[in-house]
């Protein structure tokens, strides 16, 4: 099963693109076929694919509901109603750890799917683990600051700012919170069951969801936190 | 035997979002990917927060520096950590993060573009009530 056995990978085109469905037996003890992407003669995708892509779609979805909470903040981002500006509530050193602890939680989940692809499953389960733990701090910096803006009065009651602030920041909270869950679940799921294909395909799923939170989380330090500093 | 499942059910013909195994990768390569990915975001998020406020931009770039660097920044997401890529068997999922895009272009600068104007042409409501006393 190496990655070099059709005359296809062997001239340097892994996609086959172009060769339709080939019967290949020379050089292999038993015919076999390959297929070409895009000639509609491969039959239906394997579930694998089909899940992958179907949760896919969900998370460009989820993209698009998120984006009209952006339009919404980056509308109302100087919609004070005289109360305080970004400038005076954001606390920068909190906003770079919030960062921190998400690029390097998507770097371990990455790291998790990498242990998972050579079915190790310690390695996948301190990966994960490791996700969840930055993940949690990530939490706790996020309602730490919330707490604090409440404290001082600027709440999401204050201001349209704060409104828009609040529904937006508190909305990628909630994504992190739901994916936390969720990866309790997945590590309980790889421990019980193993590395079962309808697991593997959940935690294909997981991965997909945790990088995406880590996208927006971009968006939203950039248009909510740094843009909103210098208005 | 597990094994075999795991085989017939990876389709040589298409990947979904997130697969790495498109041409077969060993786990230093996988490694090594996640570990460039993590560099360049990095290197990009540092570059955000410098540039906040710094004078090597001019003051009133620096939010377009800003959005530059934070799209760039998902770029290297979607091809390091998603492996959503150019490659054939990969099409289909660049085609639904396009239309994906368009929408949120649309929702985002739409909104942005119309409320600028309203802002600009609707006289503000304690103006308006002054001119009716």
């Amino acid at each position: 099963m190496s990655a070099t056995d059709t005359p296809f990978e062997r001239a340097g085109d892994p996609y086959r693109v172009g060769h339709g469905r080939d019967r290949v037996s020379e050089g292999s003890p038993r015919a076999r076929y390959v297929y070409a992407t895009g000639h509609g003669e491969g039959g239906p995708a394997s579930k694998r694919v089909i899940v992958g892509y179907g949760f896919w779609i969900f998370l460009l979805s989820d993209i698009v509901m998120f984006s009209a909470f952006f339009a919404a903040h980056a509308v109302l981002q100087t919609a004070t109603a005289g109360g305080p500006s970004g400038r005076e509530l954001f606390n920068v050193t909190s906003i770079v750890l919030q960062t921190a602890f998400l690029l390097i939680s998507s770097f371990t989940c990455g790291l998790s799917a990498v242990a998972t692809e050579v079915r190790n499953q310690l390695w996948t389960q301190v990966a994960l683990l490791v996700t969840g733990l930055f993940g949690l701090g990530f939490l706790v910096l996020e309602g730490r600051d919330f707490a604090d803006m409440v404290m001082q009065g600027a709440g999401p009651d204050r201001s349209a700012f704060l409104s828009s602030l609040f529904a937006v920041v508190g909305l990628h909270g909630l994504h992190v919170s739901a994916g936390l869950l969720w990866l309790g679940t997945m590590m309980a799921q790889v421990f019980v069951k193993g590395f079962r294909p309808d697991i593997l395909r959940r935690l294909v799923c997981f991965n997909l969801f945790w990088h995406a939170l880590d996208i927006i989380w971009v968006a939203l330090f950039t248009v909510v936190y740094l843009i909103g500093l210098g208005r | 035997m597990s094994h075999d499942i795991d085989r017939r059910d990876r389709d040589p013909g298409d990947v979904g979002p997130g697969f790495m195994d498109a041409v077969e990768v060993t786990a230093r390569e996988g490694i090594a990917r996640y570990v460039i990915g993590f560099v360049l975001a990095s290197l990009l998020t540092a570059a955000s927060f410098y540039a906040l406020d710094t004078s090597l931009i001019w003051g009133p770039a620096i939010p377009i520096a800003l959005v530059v660097l934070a799209i760039a920044q998902m770029g290297v997401h979607l091809v390091f950590f998603l492996h959503i890529n150019t490659a054939p068997d990969n099409t289909n999922n660049v085609l639904a993060l396009a239309f994906g895009v368009l929408i949120v272009a649309l929702v985002i600068g739409g909104s942005l573009w119309i409320m600028d104007h309203l802002n600009e042409n609707v006289m503000p409501m304690h103006r308006m009530m002054q001119m009716q006393r």
